[in-house]
């Protein structure tokens, strides 16, 4: 498992970066935490000639309060968000999903906008980012621009971001006091989820407020169980009624087929997974 | 379980010892095949077939030639005769159709992934990446995917051949004198009896030890050294010389520390042998290590059948008779012990029980797939898993507990030795025992009563228990019946003892350990045998010059056989220390007792220790006239018969009748394996075992696509499962010493593989038969057993592509 050969520079700044980004062009990628990257290069599905590395950019790294949102830099650990307080107070959604993303040494690198970025519509953060309204803030040559979640994720392993922009923050609006779940499906522990859904809810008493519900693994994007969402929405949190509204979770996703499930067995997974991550942040389960 | 009480004389065997090995291993204070480095080593890197059945038309080798530090590119033309040969040892009958097996072909590739051309640089980078310019021409030709297509010889794997099967091997009782008809059985039992028949898919299987394979080879000097990450040094050796030519006695294998096998290392690899040729031809060291996904894609496979079953049993429950009928699937080769590994599971598919009649065939199918070979169990996993699942069956139909139907068939302890309708003589056994520890550890009828509950209930959640008894054949092997069988070679073992002037002790075996601690249960066989301290002992193995004779480590065997040989080599020194400690003592050879490593006169303070008289024998200064000046002693021992573990194990699952997910509640098991030497030891090989087969039940499928590519070639795809996955297991044992050994000892490598993958499908299926489901094929996927209850199939094939977590098309140079 040896790459081929390539340059590597590792910038201190977003600026510098870009420069390179700039110099080199197609045959560049960046580098963040490399948990999805190196293994590409090692089996040399791919062969850049250069390597521009984020990880000495101080400023992509943190969680900031910034006011009615919160900012995560782009080179924020699985870990270092996993544990941060203010993520766990709110956007709580994105806490309980850190916790069954891969395995200890993968969050301690891998990063929270890399595996944005990298846009795996099995990866474990598309669907909070797009369940929470997420906003991507993407620099290029020309300044900052900002994405909004529904325009990111374009397509498998395909993002708003342009060949010549980083991504580096991520902004969530905060949520706090909202329930949240996370339901990921796998056959083994250390596997990305067969299908997963995020589910959070704003409760009134014994009703449901509001739910944003994302799927994991359902299309090539991350998609919103948009009719569950609005079936949940002013619906006491019973069983029977939140057991409805899953039933349409499904309803107009493209799932893949693959080792581990048909696009029909995925469909159902996404129904039964909603009516259980719906519950359990609603507090009923 | 802990290794902390103090020893006492004579206690070793049974002793809780820590492995000595394990200091060195876990600190890496050694040094496996990929960290040797020689000077002026070159580093290989293979081109590989990426199609499963293709004509090579020409390799272009000049872009690679030239690249930085390539020293040369080679084809299986340029290696020519002097590449040798992939031995099969074991043709199962006399006229078996076997494909020329070239480490490297020349003009036809039969698998993707073998090799076409070697890339020999001065470091792996750079032969990696030469190998990336090596130009192949292929002419694709059509592949023989599928199993049963292939037995239909509807597309040939070797087109030369005119047929895909290798061989049909068969055993009937009637005509072997062992046993009646089966037909008749059958016959009479659809007349006025039951009969259960089925068809059970064994899947393909990876055995994705921890370390990759890797081989060095260094031919300067007068012998060629080769070091290999290999179970099987002797064999590897024997089966260089044989077919290169190089003389025995010129070649050296070492198999240094080795990072698992599970079989996946018993074999003469392709790699191996380019390795050894371009050495010899370069006269320079050379080093091969393979990557993970080479591993997953090149290194033997295992399983892969298809078993089509026909059990007769009377209207109360006694079987009458069983028919087994295989698809065996070889892959594109006939591997080293090849169509064998079906073979030997022909003498245990009936298992504990008394059966009349019965009936084995195994049809043996080339395929353009990776070639099979054995896999941790070989054969009897195949058997165990037919039987206990056809029992569960049989309970159904009877409306009886399984165990109860067990127990009606079953072999009484008092009628062993027992000679079964396969011909094999079961030493000791006591089924009786072993399931009733299990039953209660387990809290059998407690289960029962909740699975009951919750069927009534009808709670989502639905619990499943799952019984397999089982019983295996092992320390391979009694020469002569290997020799009646067509095998190649014969089963002995070889052990020497080499007394050292400082009282410590140097023992050799010819087993090959690669993970399982020999080091620590030989020294305590050696320590309890002399009566020399547990420390004092050294444990040598694994190089052909240290340890000249062996047949290495597989089957179970190293303890049974080796063992054994051990302790022959041993009395064996005891044996010549006695006259000199009579000459020393000025006493009678007969008035002198040996205990405690020490020879006594009897009735008197007079003694001396074993260590001491190894003293004076290496100064040689006053021996008795005539006597050779040395202690030292060896042993090769051949076993008179297999030996028979055997266990009762009981799982109970969870099923989520809502996903298909199965989740592991409770597992025991109580195997009687004889004496135990190492029980912390034996415990780690039960565990071990335990997972690899509840992995075959649950996790594990190697899948190929319609193009012939191996799409579980990762382990983002082949699903290992790690500690995460898995469950403590609660595991004792009841003691029925073997009786053909002297130790009592039986084998316990196969045993927790071999008994928990019916296990555990017989608790998946049981969990969900009053929904309508009568078999889950493996592994039991969530979609399956999901789909199994929708529609009372057995859950349907595997959806034959990978998930993709890797972007292969963004940015950057293809
Ligand atoms: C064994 C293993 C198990 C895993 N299991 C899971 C799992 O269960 N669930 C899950 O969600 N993920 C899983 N992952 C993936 C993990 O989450 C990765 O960390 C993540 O997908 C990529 O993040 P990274 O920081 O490592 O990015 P890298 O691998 O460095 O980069 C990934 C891609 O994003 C691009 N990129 C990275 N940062 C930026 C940026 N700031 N701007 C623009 N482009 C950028 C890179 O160029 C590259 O194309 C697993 C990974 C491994 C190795």
């Amino acid at each position: 498992m040896i790459p081929a050969a390539f340059e590597y520079v590792a910038p201190a700044s977003v600026e510098e970066a870009l420069a390179a980004l700039a110099e080199h062009g197609d045959d560049a990628k960046i580098i963040a935490g490399g948990q999805s990257l190196l293994p590409v290069l090692r089996m040399r599905l791919n062969a850049p000639e250069w390597v521009i590395d984020l990880g000495r950019i101080d400023s992509l790294r943190g969680v900031r309060d910034g006011g009615d949102h919160l900012a995560i830099g782009a080179m924020t650990t699985h870990h270092d968000v996993g544990q941060d307080p203010l993520v766990h107070e709110h956007a709580l959604l994105v806490s309980k999903a850190i916790t069954h993303l891969a395995d200890a040494q993968v969050r301690h690198r891998g990063t929270f906008g890399g595996a944005l970025a990298h846009a795996d519509p099995a990866g474990d953060l598309g669907a909070p980012a797009l369940a929470l309204d997420a906003t991507f803030v993407v620099q290029g040559p020309g300044g900052t621009r900002e994405v909004a979640a529904a325009d990111f994720f374009v397509d498998l392993f395909e993002t708003a971001i342009s060949d010549d922009e980083i991504l580096v923050e991520v902004c969530l609006p905060k949520r706090a006091g909202w329930g949240a779940s996370y339901e990921k499906f796998v056959r083994i522990a250390h596997q990305w989820p067969i299908v997963a859904v995020a589910a959070t809810v704003r409760m009134e008493g014994d009703t449901i407020a509001e739910a944003r519900i994302g799927l994991t693994n359902m299309g090539s994007t991350p998609v919103r169980a948009r009719a569950t969402e609005q079936m949940l929405a002013g619906q006491p949190a019973t069983e029977e009624g939140v057991a409805a509204a899953a039933a349409l979770a499904a309803d107009g996703t493209t799932p893949p087929s693959d080792l581990n499930g048909d696009a029909d067995y995925r469909r159902h997974l996404a129904t039964v997974l909603t009516r259980r991550a719906v519950l359990a942040a609603a507090g009923r389960s | 379980m802990t290794a902390t009480q103090e020893p006492t004389a004579g206690a070793e065997i049974g002793r809780d010892r820590r492995r000595k090995e394990d200091q060195r291993l876990i600190t890496g204070r050694t040094r496996w095949t990929d960290n040797i480095t020689l000077p002026g080593m070159l580093h290989l890197a293979m081109v590989r077939s990426p199609f499963p059945h293709a004509r090579i038309t020409g390799i272009d080798t000049e872009a690679a030639r030239s690249a930085t530090n390539v020293v040369a590119v080679l084809t299986g033309a340029d290696l020519g005769e002097g590449q040798g040969a992939c031995i099969n040892a074991w043709p199962v009958v006399t006229d078996q159709v076997t494909p020329a097996h070239l480490p490297m072909p020349t003009d036809r590739v039969a698998f993707a992934g073998e090799t076409v051309a070697v890339v020999v640089a001065r470091s792996a980078a750079e032969a990696r990446d030469a190998a990336e310019l090596v130009e192949v021409d292929y002419e694709e030709l059509p592949a023989a995917l599928d199993l049963k297509e292939a037995a239909e010889n509807t597309v040939l794997a070797h087109p030369d051949l005119g047929t895909n099967v290798s061989a049909v091997w068969r055993f009937d009782s009637a005509e072997a004198g062992t046993g009646g008809d089966v037909e008749q059985a059958i016959a009479e039992a659809r007349e006025n009896g039951i009969v259960i028949e089925r068809e059970y898919r064994q899947q393909r299987l990876i055995p994705a030890f921890m370390e990759p394979r890797s081989v060095v080879v260094d031919p300067t000097g007068e012998q060629i050294t080769v070091w290999s990450a290999t179970q099987v040094p002797h064999i590897l050796r024997f089966a260089m010389a044989a077919t290169t030519g190089v003389p025995e006695s010129k070649i050296r294998v070492i198999a240094p520390d080795v990072g698992g096998g599970f079989g996946g290392k018993l074999q003469q690899t392709p790699e191996e042998m380019i390795a050894f040729a371009v050495a010899r031809k370069l006269g320079k060291p050379v080093k091969f290590t393979e990557t993970r996904s080479e591993s997953l894609l090149t290194a033997h496979h295992g399983r892969d059948q298809w078993q089509r079953l026909t059990l007769a049993a009377t209207k109360d429950g006694h079987v009458t008779g069983l028919k087994v009928d295989l698809l065996a699937d070889l892959g594109a080769y006939v591997a080293i012990v090849g169509g064998g590994v079906p073979v030997l599971g022909a003498f245990m598919f009936n298992a504990i029980y008394k059966f009349p009649a019965y009936q084995f065939q195994t049809t043996n199918v080339l395929t353009n797939k990776t070639w099979t070979d054995a896999y941790r169990g070989a054969g009897r996993p195949e058997a165990t898993f037919a039987i206990e699942r056809l029992m569960d069956e049989l309970a159904t139909e009877l409306g009886k507990d399984p165990l109860e139907v067990r127990e009606m068939n079953w072999i009484k302890h008092e009628e062993f030795p027992f000679t079964t309708v396969a011909g094999l003589e079961y030493d000791s056994g006591n089924y009786e025992a072993a399931t009733a520890r299990a039953k209660e550890m387990f809290g059998y009828d407690e289960l029962r009563a909740e699975q009951a509950e919750r069927r009534a209930r009808g709670d989502k959640v639905q619990l499943g228990l799952g019984v397999s008894t089982f019983t295996e054949m092992c320390g391979l092997a009694p020469s002569r019946v290997l020799g009646s069988l067509n095998y190649g070679a014969g089963g002995w073992e070889h052990a020497e003892v080499r007394m050292l002037a400082t009282g410590k002790v140097e023992i050799v075996t010819g087993a090959s350990a690669h993970g399982q601690g020999h080091e620590t249960a030989f020294s305590q066989i050696a320590a309890d045998r002399l009566g020399v301290p547990f420390e004092d002992i050294e444990v040598l193995h694994g190089d052909t010059q240290i340890s000249h004779k062996g047949l290495d480590t597989y089957g179970s065997r190293s303890l049974v056989v080796g063992g054994e040989a051990l302790v022959r080599a041993l009395d064996k020194v005891i044996e010549k220390a006695r006259p000199v400690a009579a000459h020393l003592l000025e006493a009678s050879a007969d008035d002198l007792e040996f205990s405690g490593g020490r020879f006594t006169v009897k009735g008197t303070d007079q003694g001396m220790a074993i260590t001491e008289i190894a003293t004076a024998v290496f100064a040689a200064h006053n021996l008795p006239d005539g006597m050779e000046p040395s202690l030292d002693s060896e042993a090769t021992y051949d076993p008179v018969n297999f030996n028979y573990p055997h266990g009762t194990h009981l799982c109970a699952v969870e099923v989520d009748t809502e996903t298909g997910q199965v989740k592991l509640r409770k597992y025991v098991c109580c195997d009687d394996i004889g004496v135990v030497i190492n029980p912390l030891i034996v415990s780690g090989q039960v565990h071990g075992g335990l997972v690899q087969g509840i992995a075959q039940a649950l996790w594990e499928e190697a899948v190929y696509d319609e193009n012939g590519t191996l799409v579980t070639g990762s382990f983002v795809d082949y699903l290992l499962p790690t500690a995460a996955d898995t469950i403590s297991f609660e595991i004792d044992h009841t003691t029925s010493p073997a009786t053909t050994n002297s130790l009592g000892t039986k084998g316990v490598g196969e045993a927790g593989t071999i008994a928990s993958t019916p296990a555990v499908v017989n608790a998946v299926v049981d969990a969900v038969r009053h929904l309508g489901v009568s078999d889950i094929t493996m592994p039991c996927t969530p979609e399956r057993v999901w789909r199994a209850i929708a529609d009372g199939s057995s859950g349907g094939a595997t959806t034959e592509a990978a998930m993709p977590h890797f972007d292969e098309t963004e940015g950057g140079v293809q």
